[in-house]
């Protein structure tokens, strides 16, 4: 194992891991104050992905692309909320599931329709399309570097929104104990929106951020909804600290166990047997270790406080 | 001796919610545990059911220790409870619910093959604990349409089903009627003298209608264990409930 | 015998009528000569089984699992991939998949019913995606694109599976069955345990039932029954992909339950008929029909309660 591949390689689990959390943060702020399963989460992720691909291929700016996706998501996470979500509150979660899950296929089939089954797929400007020499150790891709830096970013203003402002104690009073936020005179509804609107942003994002490297696609969100699920059950629903650190945790096992399993394994069982078995034991890898915790912490890493 | 509580003590924080409260209750007795509002008496009963556990002290059923079993181990032991916030299986028919206390009471539920409702032991004992309580003609009726009196009778044949030998009930007439709290006073005299009792009221004439014996409860501390004459005309009692004056 | 069927429930009628039309099924598609329907037919009598399993614990137990897809494709590929190795014993296949079906259940069941709500749904989906991804890995197996399945399972003394017919009944067989065997349970006292601690589990603990025990049991029962429909299933496709336990898969199998109406017998055979039905006609109409239906999901779950056995009680005599 050189040092060169390992250095990618948990640069690029780190990539993982943000991108993740930008999904996971959204998805574990509105189940733990509204407790609500919203599966359409990824859905938003992909919305942001095109967005974001569409108007880069339209107007030629990845920048300006940006800057206008950003806000067109957090609209249309707030339209969703208003016309759908907020019915649903007080539904059981088998209700939840349902809706949310016709909302993923609505969203994909319009996807479909509006922008073709193949996808779209944009080269990067060439500012950030180059790589830097890490330690002169191996070359890295800036852009991925701007992926991290941009994730860590988001994550400490979350953080501070969250823990120094008023909106934010709110939000933390509403993880723990829904019944109180009410109780202190706040317009619930509205912060229900606003969070949830937010969440939708965040995803949005994640997906804006993530399209040069893997290209917009129908399905993306579905694909990484599931890991934000796993991500926010070893963090513990309603903990954006938990949320921030799970994430960390699964893209670097799930990228390393992808890259480095065989080798390990290797040296346990024999070489084919390893070539064999490795692929499948690294794809469960995330799956293994989410049940390994639920097993001894049933409410995750960082369970909120009170319910 | 039934229940032997020696000694309970539970402190939250600073604040003294059970002190040093020692009380018993025999076979086939009807016990009842009064206070005024706050004097501590669901800590006291969550401690003898097992769901708080005490600081100090000791609760013993039947001469065995059970001061630190959880709260199904209690009921395998043979204590039951009814609960002050009503609660019954609302999805299951009424029998189906005093069924189902049965059936705790009886082992194990691995029966996968026979139809419940042709179990004839279990059927004909879960109808004699609805016909004591007087729901028999609401035997089939979802559970969710019953009063809230009713209510509070299913729990009672729930308990009772389970056949205990101690029965905790807390505050059993709680949010009744005049007519329904009497009810509730007949119900309990016709069981009068198969379990123990612990009863937990606010509703002075009922207590007053079946206990056995009382005990005072303020401040977390029994000030007066006697039996009814005595308790009513206590001048320490009278003080406690009517202040200083 | 006249007795008896005088004393037939409204559900045993509605048996008896459906056992018939599935029993002439073949003889008047064939006289209709149109074998796609039989095909269709054959799909929502597999559906249906996996419905019917999954209401034993959705409907019945209140235990949303969104990864029962799972076991379908544990099913299917307990006859694909013996099949890859030349092994096409039916009994062998069936064995593999009541076995592994039962582990899969039993170990997944045992940290999934130690939590609850929002959990229990997410953590069903995460292991189901766990299996689903170990087998889009598995390059031996076709990975993504999956495995033909070249001849059917076999049986020394049974059914000649290789006829779409005798396959067909075979199906039928088993939807039988598995209606009987969930009727039996429901109505159990080990029914009432699991239909009691999905109103009120926490009262049936302070009776002194530790449900846990119950709840696993009842698992690990749907998660086999659900894994013989995937058997059948692997068998009529003649084809296995990890697509068929895709997590939409899933969502499916809930939708049919309660499209057809949670905790009812014969809810989700309805649901799942109804479901194909709906993709059959929208389908033809556009490639985009995941559209009205997504729209018609959301729709059914905000003004629609009940499912249709709720729809058909109320326009009927209000029975349950």
């Amino acid at each position: 194992m050189d040092g060169g591949l390992f250095l990618i390689q948990l640069l690029n689990g780190i990539q993982l891991g943000v991108l993740l959390f930008l999904v996971a943060a959204g998805l574990t702020l509105v189940f733990g104050i509204m407790d609500f399963v919203n599966l359409a989460h990824g859905a938003l992720y992909m919305v942001g992905a095109f967005f974001c691909a569409w108007l880069t291929l339209n107007y030629d700016s990845f920048l300006l692309a940006l800057i206008i996706s950003v806000p067109a998501v957090f609209i249309v996470g707030y339209a969703l909320e208003l016309l759908v979500i907020r019915h649903l509150y007080h539904r059981d979660h088998l209700d939840q599931v349902l809706a949310t899950f016709g909302m993923i296929l609505i969203f994909d089939t319009l996807a479909h329709l509006i922008w073709g089954p193949a996808g779209l797929t944009f080269t990067l400007p060439d500012a950030v399309n180059g790589h830097v020499s890490l330690f002169g150790l191996t070359d890295f891709p800036v852009y991925r570097l701007l992926i991290i830096a941009a994730g860590l970013l988001v994550a400490l203003g979350l953080y501070l929104v969250i823990g120094r402002t008023r909106v934010g104690m709110l939000v933390r009073a509403g993880a723990s104990n829904r019944v109180m936020v009410g109780a202190l005179g706040v317009d619930v509804a509205k912060l229900f929106r606003y969070v949830f609107a937010a969440g939708a942003m965040l995803a949005g994002m994640a997906g804006m951020i993530i399209a040069p490297i893997t290209e917009a696609r129908i399905g993306m969100g579905n694909d990484i909804l599931i890991i934000a699920f796993v991500v926010i059950i070893i963090g513990g629903i309603g903990s954006i600290r938990g949320a921030f650190i799970a994430s960390l945790i699964v893209g670097l096992i799930d990228t390393m166990g992808r890259s480095f399993l065989d080798d390990l394994l290797k040296l346990i069982i024999s070489n084919q047997a390893a070539e064999t078995s490795a692929p499948a034991i690294s794809a469960m890898l995330v799956y293994i270790l989410m049940a390994a915790i639920l097993y001894f912490r049933p409410q995750g890493l960082f369970p909120p406080k009170v319910r | 001796m039934l229940l032997e509580v020696m000694d309970l003590y539970k402190s939250f924080g600073g604040v003294v919610a059970t002190n040093h409260v020692s009380l018993e209750v025999n076979a086939g007795e009807i016990h009842a545990v009064i206070g005024p509002n706050g004097a501590g008496k669901t800590t006291l009963v969550s401690q003898l059911a097992g769901e708080l556990k005490p600081d100090g002290g000791s609760v013993q059923l039947n001469g065995r220790r059970i001061t630190r079993l959880p709260s199904y181990r209690r009921a395998q032991l043979g204590m039951a409870r009814s609960f002050q916030i009503s609660s019954v299986v609302n999805n299951l028919s009424v029998i189906e619910n005093v069924m189902l206390a049965v059936q705790a009471r009886t082992g194990h539920s691995f029966r996968f093959i026979k139809d419940a409702m042709r179990c004839t032991d279990l059927v004909d004992s879960s109808h004699k604990s609805l016909q004591r309580v007087g729901l028999s003609d609401r035997a089939e009726s979802p559970a969710s349409d019953l009063s809230h009196g009713e209510h509070r009778q299913l729990e009672i044949a729930m308990a009772t089903a389970t056949n205990p030998k101690l029965l905790l009930l807390d505050e059993p007439m709680a949010g009744m009627g005049v007519e329904e709290s009497g009810r509730m006073v007949e119900i309990l005299n016709s069981i009068r003298g198969g379990p123990g009792i612990l009863l937990i009221e606010h509703d002075m004439d009922a207590v007053f209608a079946l206990a056995d014996r009382i005990s005072v409860l303020v401040n977390g501390a029994v000030i007066a264990c006697d039996v009814p004459d005595n308790i009513r005309n206590n001048p320490e009692v009278k003080t406690a409930y009517l202040g200083d004056d | 015998m006249k007795d008896s069927l005088r004393r037939l429930s409204l559900n045993g009628w509605v048996m008896l009528v459906s056992i018939v039309l599935l029993a002439l099924a073949p003889t008047i598609t064939t006289w209709m000569d149109d074998p796609f329907l039989l095909d269709l037919i054959m799909r929502m009598v597999i559906l249906s089984i996996a419905a019917v399993s999954l209401n034993l614990i959705l409907g019945y137990g209140g235990m949303i699992s969104f990864g029962h897809a799972a076991y379908i494709g544990i099913g299917a590929y307990s006859v694909g991939i013996p099949a890859y190795y030349e092994i096409h014993s039916g009994l062998f296949q069936l064995g593999v998949t009541v076995v592994v079906c039962a582990l899969f259940a039993f170990i997944t069941g045992y940290i999934c019913l130690r939590t609850k709500g929002v959990y229990f749904i997410m953590i069903t989906l995460a292991f189901a995606q766990m299996i689903f991804f170990a087998l889009v890995s598995i390059e031996e197996y076709g990975g993504d694109d999956g495995l033909v399945i070249y001849q059917r399972s076999t049986f020394e003394f049974g059914p000649d599976l290789g006829s779409d017919i005798s396959l067909y009944y075979t199906c039928v067989v088993v939807l039988t069955l598995a209606l009987l065997i969930v009727h039996k349970i429901v109505n159990s006292r080990f029914g009432l345990v699991i239909r009691g601690s999905a109103g009120n589990d926490a009262r049936l603990m302070s009776l002194g039932i530790p449900t846990f025990r119950y709840r696993l049991v009842c698992y690990v029962i749907a998660g086999v029954i659900c894994g013989v429909a995937g058997w059948l299933l692997g068998n009529f496709t003649n084809f296995i992909s990890p697509e068929m336990m895709d997590w939409t898969r899933s969502g499916e199998l809930i939708f049919m339950v309660v499209l057809g109406g949670a905790g009812s017998l014969f809810g989700p055979v309805l649901g799942a008929v109804a479901y194909l039905t709906i993709e059959e006609v929208l389908s033809g109409i556009t490639i985009y029909w995941q559209l009205p239906f997504g729209i018609l999901l959301v729709l059914v779950v905000l003004f629609g309660k009940g499912g249709l056995t709720g729809l058909i009680a109320k326009i009927g005599r209000g029975d349950k």
